[in-house]
């Protein structure tokens, strides 16, 4: 039952046919057998997921269940979740319990649903391979020397490896997309502010944005009705209406118009994964899809804009964590000024730390103007160029990323090598987009995703062209063989 | 040489609403410490600030009452540094588009001279929390509750020149954001406080000298004060050769002392930005409207209105309508009572010396408006004398009686005005008193003015001063003069 997808799951257990109470326990088996080759999870709640477990069966008995309840989750261990540790994959935050559970999970929780674990990711969120993780870095399922992609690569990795039904993950740069695209799995970055982000910890407030990362499209169309929707403690949440994403799947893809931006197709992009690519833009054609080249003009812009905004938000977001009162604090420190210096000089890890200095610069007197006000400009250029493209197109699709998963160690020594590695995906949050990956089959013997990008709260459009796609191949139905 | 003073304010003003400007948690002043702090106040990772719209409207009351531009799109902004009473390290405030635009407040000087002082704009920021440095051997306490509490800072022009503007300026504030209600203008207990911007230039020299800026004056007193202290400092400093720092002061109001806190060298860069977790404050013509309605009469407007409505003079008006509370009980004695000059008189008098002397607020005077007009009732249909009401006004004061007619009843204070009774008691009087009337009558009349003094003097002793002082006056005339 494990490696059926969550909405084979959801349906066994409404006909009775297993209990969420087995299920949950089969994934505790699993992972306590098979994690130990992933890393995938920082925190397994073992106790906490049979109780729920069996809370859900009883709610199940009671008639009032739900597609989510019962169905075993694992969540990014950025969401604060009331009474078990959450890390954000940080040594400063390794001894921290919210006093409080974030929207997101706590839509779950009254869903019904059983949260499995925390998972492990890039520490705060802050990464394109996990290897910046205090807890160690993830494996990917498809070829353990690989990196699973980051910043979500735990939830990647327990999805691909069928250690969960289905994650949440978040992603600010890509950190959704990429890392389900290495771990050949599907995974979708909703409209910014279609999610709340009330008790997510914060990497960079305007571009953050949580989704699900599941084995179907399908599957990400039920964790997406419950993690969707307005939250009064969320200012920057849209008051926008939520549809039911599982209504339309099924829609004809007639006379959809693809887009397809000729810079995703330029210099730097392997050729394996460029033919997976067009492979299944192909298969769109077949679908009655309509292919149509279109232009994003500052899509190399988009680097720069986003490595001045990211880390300019997070030098300013990441100032809450001082040991003052909560965290990390250093051993006996001699004054505040030294308490301040070195909790988080042993709190944070070294990309975090780059990433606040470069924001910091970023924001200093006389740099504001020539960094962080110009990169708000190019933002939107970005946005406007996708804005003209989506006039010519319903969906544009390219690759997530300009090769497939990379091993582990290879890039960690070069920040920049690793930034640019980036350049498909940040754009998307730069401009407040939908985006989704989808699996498109291997690539030098590891897994590529399509990339679908959407119009603002186009969500429905996305998850049913990835759905059609999925009832005509099989790429998300394979499964590392570990 | 002489010296011209320039001085300009900058004043917090803790806005009177239940709940936080960014939390839900309680704004109410002396609670337990670390007791009205949520997890927003706190800084916890994940949260998220929502504004308070009480908040909003009480700014933009206050730029209604000074007639200032409101500006219809304004921003929070975040203000970069580290220090344990601000949690988040970096306080939610504006800078490039605040809330109130530039406006103007009119004061009346002593010499009953009035001026305008511009006010530049007004911001809308959080509060921070408290540092206690003692009784924690060696360590500080932080109290949070403060933390979040909504303020507005307002920031003159430097147009005050002297000690006694900047005085009368700062009470006429008072006066406004009280009467607005926007405020409760505890001042003790830190509801409003004072940055004095104080530097000195030669009388005629057009350029600004240095400045230097005391900090968080809590009350008017303190304020006059310091300012003196710093412009005798200043002008010692420069005339000895020296030269103005400009740097941050504070003035410790029970020693009287002044020292510096930091120079401008040692000043933070604040790193501020737009505030990524809100969205911009965007102001409705319908909701100023709907404030607009709201409004109170403003000082200006009552000052007006008590000299045409009442036949007050520009002095009198001034300090009776200075403050909500007073305005409000010289109406209400005016109105009850019948008559307004005799209600201005006393409340000028009687009712501010009594309370001055005893440190009570005019809200808890034990003489009520009412009461006060019930006396002057009395004193209108000749039941007493001026001179009795002030036994009868300390008689109330005491609490010795409900109102006025129980205290004349009881002490017998009722004045006597039966003619017959005052004939014989003035009949005693001038036989006891033969050698002064014949003085009088052998006086030529333009002397006798004078001396008939003595003889009413003599006839109010006699009647313990119930007579009535005209008719004694009258019939003492008629009998001296035949």
């Amino acid at each position: 039952m494990y490696d059926k997808s969550l909405s084979e799951q959801s349906r066994a257990l409404a006909d009775g046919k297993l209990s969420s109470v087995e299920l949950t326990q089969l994934y505790l088996d699993r992972i306590k057998q098979l994690d130990g080759n992933y890393n995938s999870y920082i925190t397994v709640t073992e106790e906490l997921a049979l109780e729920q477990a069996k809370a859900a069966d009883d709610r199940r008995a009671a008639g009032n269940a739900s597609a989510l309840t019962g169905i075993p989750l694992a969540h990014k261990d950025l969401f604060c979740t009331e009474g078990v540790k959450t890390t954000c994959g940080s040594k400063i935050l390794d001894n921290f319990v919210a006093p409080y559970e974030s929207t997101v999970t706590r839509n779950f929780k009254e869903a019904g649903s059983v949260m499995l674990g925390k998972t492990n990711m890039d520490e705060f969120a802050m990464g394109s391979s996990n290897e910046n993780s205090y807890y160690g870095v993830v494996k990917n399922p498809w070829d353990t020397q690989a990196i699973p992609g980051g910043s979500s690569g735990g939830s990647a990795a327990c999805v691909a490896a069928r250690l969960a039904a289905g994650a949440t993950g978040t992603d600010t740069g890509g950190s959704i997309r990429q890392p389900a695209s290495h771990c050949g799995i599907t995974g979708l970055k909703p409209t910014y502010g279609r999610v709340s982000r009330y008790g997510m910890i914060a990497y960079a407030s305007s571009l953050d944005q949580a989704g699900p990362m599941t084995q179907t499209a399908e599957d990400a169309a039920l964790m997406l009705n419950v993690m969707a929707g307005f939250d009064h403690r969320d200012s920057t949440c849209l008051d926008h209406e939520v549809p039911d994403y599982s209504a339309n799947l099924n829609d004809s893809l007639e006379g959809l118009t693809v887009g397809l931006p000729k810079e995703y197709f330029s210099t730097g992009l392997d050729s394996e994964v460029e033919q997976r690519v067009r492979d299944a833009v192909a298969e769109y054609e077949k679908l009655g899809a309509k292919i149509k080249e279109v232009s994003l003009p500052n899509l190399e812009l988009s680097i720069p804009s986003y490595y001045v905004i990211a880390p300019a938000e997070a030098s300013s977001n990441l100032s809450r964590f001082d040991g003052a009162r909560f965290g990390h604090r250093c051993e006996n420190p001699e004054d505040l000024m030294d308490m301040y210096k070195r909790s988080r000089s042993e709190g944070f890890g070294e990309e975090v730390k780059r990433r606040i200095l470069v924001g910091t610069y970023a924001l200093s007197a006389g740099y504001y103007d020539a960094y962080y006000k110009k990169a708000q400009k190019i933002r939107r250029l970005i946005r406007d160029d996708f804005m003209n493209a989506f006039e010519q197109c319903d969906i544009i699709m390219g690759p997530n990323a300009p090769t497939s998963a990379f091993n582990i160690g290879e890039k960690s020594d070069d920040p920049v090598a690793m930034y640019l590695s980036d350049i498909y995906t940040l754009s998307v949050n730069l401009a407040g987009l939908p985006g989704m990956s989808v699996p498109a089959g291997m690539a030098n013997g590891r897994p590529v995703g399509l990339q679908m990008i959407g119009r603002h709260f186009d969500e429905s459009r996305l998850l049913n062209a990835a759905h059609r796609f999925q009832q005509e191949t099989d790429f998300h139905l394979n499964r590392p063989t570990a | 040489m002489t010296w011209e003073t320039v001085i300009g304010l900058e004043i917090h003003v803790q806005l009177a609403t239940k709940t936080k400007i960014f939390s839900g948690a309680s704004t109410a002043f002396g609670a337990e410490p670390n007791t009205q702090a949520c997890a927003v106040d706190l800084g916890l990772p994940g949260v998220l600030p929502v504004v308070n719209e009480e908040a909003i409207n009480k700014a933009i009351m206050f730029g209604l009452g000074i007639d200032a531009e409101i500006n219809k799109v304004n921003v929070f902004e975040r203000k970069n540094y580290f220090y344990p009473d601000l949690p988040k390290g970096y306080q939610t405030t504006q800078l490039e588009k605040p809330i109130v635009g530039a406006g103007n407040v009119e004061i009346t000087l002593k010499d009953g001279s009035s001026k305008t002082v511009r006010i530049h704009h007004a911001h809308l920021e959080e509060d921070a929390g408290k540092s206690l440095h003692e009784d924690y051997h060696g360590m500080s306490g932080i109290d949070l509750n403060r933390a979040g509490t909504p303020l507005i800072e307002i920031v003159t022009e430097p147009d005050m020149r002297n000690a006694e503007e900047a005085v009368v300026f700062a009470k006429k504030l008072h006066s406004i954001v009280t009467t607005l209600g926007i405020c409760d203008g505890e001042m003790s207990q830190g509801s409003m406080r004072f940055d004095v911007n104080v530097s000195v230039r030669p009388k005629g020299q057009e350029a600004l000298g240095i400045r230097t800026e005391t900090k968080n004056l809590n009350s008017f007193k303190f304020m006059e004060a310091a300012i003196l202290k710093e412009v005798e400092r200043q002008i010692d400093v420069i005339e000895d050769g020296g030269k103005i720092i400009q740097e941050t002061r504070l003035y410790n109001g029970d020693t009287g002392e002044a020292r510096s806190m930091r120079s401008k060298e040692e000043a933070n860069d604040y790193r501020y930005f737009p505030c990524p977790d809100l969205l911009p404050i965007v102001i409705e013509d319908s909701r100023l409207k709907k404030l607009r309605a709201e409004m109170p009469e403003m000082p200006d407007a009552k000052k007006a209105r008590f000299v045409s409505e009442f036949g007050l003079n520009e002095v009198d008006a001034e300090i009776l309508s200075g403050d909500q509370a007073t305005a409000r009980f010289f109406e209400t004695t005016a109105k009850s009572s019948g008559d307004a000059k005799l209600a201005s008189n006393w409340v000028l008098g009687e009712v501010l010396k009594s309370l001055n002397a005893n440190g009570t607020a005019i809200s808890e005077s034990p003489v009520s408006a009412e009461m006060l007009a019930g006396l002057i009732a009395r004193i209108k249909d000749n039941t007493i004398s001026g001179k009795i009401a002030k036994q009868v006004f300390e008689a109330l004061w005491n609490g010795e009686g409900k109102d006025a007619d129980a205290v004349i009843e009881k002490k017998g204070l009722k004045q006597v005005t039966d003619t017959g009774a005052i004939e014989t008691m003035i009949d005693e009087v001038l036989a006891a008193n033969a050698q002064q009337v014949e003085n009088y009558r052998s006086a030529p009349p333009e002397k006798r003015g004078k001396m008939i003094g003595f003889f009413v003097g003599q006839a109010m002793k006699a009647s313990k001063g119930k007579a009535n002082p005209g008719m004694v006056n009258q019939i003492l005339k008629k009998k001296l003069d035949g």
